[in-house]
């Protein structure tokens, strides 16, 4: 009887977490807008969610790029086929790499920041105080970050994509002597942009929404304690990056499997 | 005299602990009303019954004639514009400086110029003592000028009710002394109704007009400080001269100690 | 101040977000071709156009003139017709041109290629609309291992 009782527990515990969940979202992003007021708060959060994750999105992008030229090389050359390296890179990271390692990432660096940040205001009464103040927090806290994450992804996972195929320039054509125009033509040849370039945007926009709700939530409902906030952070990095492998796949079989 | 706040016949659980049985208070509106008793009964919860971020189970809280618990929450908003709470910790935004803790409150909720705003901030800073600090941030603070910093953020919609949770918890002498003045002079010069939630007995019997004392659940003794120091209750003389057992035991609800150990 | 900072770091991060788009869509994409520039039409029907698709590059001798913009079938006599959206700044070339089916490499994309035809006295320049008469179909592996057993079993 414990074990049914358990898990009729946990069932009842993730239906109201998705509950509040909800809740958040329809009251973070619905709730009546204040458009002088919201927009520099925004672009404060974009400060810290998008411009300070940009230096990670860089490198991981340049060093991913360059990997997958190297790779690719070694084992597209066995076929003579070194000219389609072009868009063998261009291809993955944009309908893949770009999205889902940008949002692995911002899980990691922007998510769990999010999370410890709001967890602490929450900790230290700071969500209370504004309630208190008749301003609510959903709105003045919760909001601005919300929408900062959900600009910002897509614009990172933009960049990651453009350095990786600039990485994979530098290894393939720079360092191991594929043609450069064969790099550029083929690749033009291959990637169509409404189906690839809008796709992996679409896909980075549904990561976004994602991991920033989950991020801002685990805050939002942590237990205002040190130990409540650090299990909170660990969850947002293992529950966002679980979400994105998932709905990744979700996508991909509904954007490119029925070709 | 008029009451600003009625509570009336409230019960209030959190799961199935009954923190408040049957409970009512009035508190008189331009004095300062204090709440005291010994530590894990739910004093702070009492305030956050009054601001509405708790609903009790039953009864009623009527805030200038207005219940509070059957509010929506555009009316609540409306109501909270003319209550203030002092956070334990302060609770100042640690993203802004003190000079933008203190005027947050006036830009969310009046079209006041940014001179104007300047000038009620800057007032409210010298009425605590910190204008001199405006530019710190919350981080830079020690714990009593963050109070203070909190208290003049608290005040800065001028409003009818103050609440202060535990303002005196972990001050030293002076800063207490400092803060004890501040409540006490903020209310008589602002026209301020206070209810302070406390359990440092000799400061607040210096300020308080009117006092309640709860315990187990219920109002264990009210009055002004000369009642309560009369009280004969024995609840009452346990928790004014600090004796560690009486009629709130010692020990916490257990089996006898020999049932327990043999 | 701390605004004006997060200001110009925001203006930055957009900006390079939007050179990376500007990247990807030009210079991966390559939406030039379709997007700007003024372009004009000729088709061309093939018996078999092999692994040929939308977007496939026509190349005179290498370089890239344009782009196939759709293939379907002649409604009267069942043959592929496709497509050939051509820049503009590649005009005239003379109605003797033909056109055929390459890949490049073993296992690369399958193009277009176009061979202008030579010209002189009394022959036409293609038009927008025009259809190119000389066309060589793909190579189809299969069809060409049919043809070698059959010549085979000649002898």
């Amino acid at each position: 009887m414990d074990f049914f009782a358990r898990i009729g527990r946990s069932i009842i515990d993730n239906c109201s977490t998705m509950g509040r969940a909800s809740i958040l979202f329809w009251g973070a992003m619905v709730a009546k807008p204040q458009p002088t007021k919201s927009i520099p708060l925004v672009i404060k959060q974009m400060y810290v969610v998008g411009v300070q994750s940009l230096l990670i999105i860089l490198v991981s992008g340049l060093f991913i790029g360059m990997v997958m030229g190297l790779q690719g090389y070694t084992v597209l050359v066995n076929y003579g086929a070194e000219e389609s390296l072009g868009p063998m890179v261009a291809l993955s990271l944009l309908r893949e790499l770009g999205p889902v390692v940008t949002a692995l990432l911002f899980a990691g660096r922007a998510g769990s920041a999010l999370t410890a940040e709001i967890g602490l205001m929450k900790a230290t009464e700071q969500l209370s105080s504004l309630e208190m103040m008749a301003v609510d927090p959903l709105r003045r806290v919760i909001s601005p970050r919300l929408w900062a994450g959900i600009f910002s992804m897509p614009l990172l996972a933009l960049i990651f994509s453009a350095v990786g195929i600039l990485g994979g320039h530098l290894v393939g054509v720079d360092w191991l002597g594929v043609d450069a125009g064969s790099y550029w033509s083929i690749m033009q040849a291959a990637v169509d942009f409404n189906d690839d370039v809008m796709n992996g945007v679409i896909k980075s926009i549904v990561f976004a929404v994602v991991v920033t709700w989950i991020a801002v939530f685990n805050g939002y409902d942590a237990m205002p304690t040190s130990e409540g906030i650090s299990k909170a952070t660990t969850q947002t990095v293992v529950h966002a990056s679980l979400a994105v492998l998932g709905l990744d796949f979700v996508l991909t079989a509904l954007m490119f499997g029925t070709e | 005299m008029k009451n600003l706040v009625e509570i009336n016949n409230i019960t209030f659980r959190r799961g199935d602990r009954v923190i408040y049985d049957n409970i009512s208070m009035n508190i008189q509106a331009g004095k300062t009303t204090a709440i005291m008793g010994p530590s894990g009964i739910g004093k702070t919860t009492m305030l956050r019954l009054i601001g509405g971020q708790l609903k009790p189970d039953s009864g009623d809280i009527l805030f200038e004639g207005n219940s509070i618990p059957s509010m929506n929450r555009q009316d609540l908003f409306d109501c909270r514009k003319h209550m203030s709470m002092l956070f334990q910790s302060g609770a100042l935004f640690t993203d802004m400086n003190v000079f933008d803790n203190v005027a947050f409150p006036l830009r969310e909720h009046t079209k006041l110029s940014e001179q104007l705003i300047k000038i009620i901030v800057l007032l409210k800073l010298q009425a605590v003592g910190l204008r001199g600090a405006s530019e710190l941030f919350p981080s830079e603070l020690s714990g009593g000028m963050a109070r203070r910093a909190a208290l003049a953020r608290a005040i800065a919609l001028d409003p009818k009710l103050v609440m202060y949770d535990e303002p005196f918890a972990g001050q030293d002498p002076i800063s207490m002394g400092v803060l004890v003045k501040l409540i006490k002079e903020l209310n008589d010069a602002l026209n301020l109704t206070s209810v302070v939630v406390t359990h440092d007995v000799t400061e607040v019997l210096t300020i308080a007009d009117y006092i309640y004392i709860i315990a187990d659940k219920r109002v264990i003794g009210h009055g002004t400080s000369e009642e309560i120091r009369n009280s004969d209750s024995a609840l009452v003389q346990q928790f004014l001269n600090g004796k560690a057992d009486g009629p709130v035991p010692f020990h916490y609800p257990a089996p006898s100690l020999e049932e327990s150990l043999f | 101040m701390g605004m004006r900072k997060i200001e110009i770091g925001v203006g930055l991060f957009v900006s390079l977000a939007f050179a990376a788009a500007l990247m990807l869509a030009l210079k991966v994409a390559d939406q030039s071709m379709s997007g700007g520039g003024a372009t004009y039409k000729l088709y061309a029907k093939f018996d078999n156009i092999g692994g040929l698709k939308v977007r496939s590059a026509v190349k005179v001798g290498g370089v890239t003139i344009g782009r196939v913009g759709s293939i379907h079938l002649d409604a009267e006599d069942f043959t592929p017709v496709v497509e050939l959206i051509i820049s503009q700044e590649y005009s005239g070339f003379p109605d003797t041109s033909t056109v055929s089916i390459l890949t490049s490499g073993l296992l690369g994309e399958q193009y277009v290629g176009f061979q202008p035809g030579f010209s002189f006295d009394g022959i036409e320049s293609l038009a927008d609309g025009d259809y190119i008469e000389d066309t060589k179909s793909a190579l189809v592996l299969e069809d060409l291992i049919g043809q070698f057993l059959f010549s085979r079993g000649d002898d």
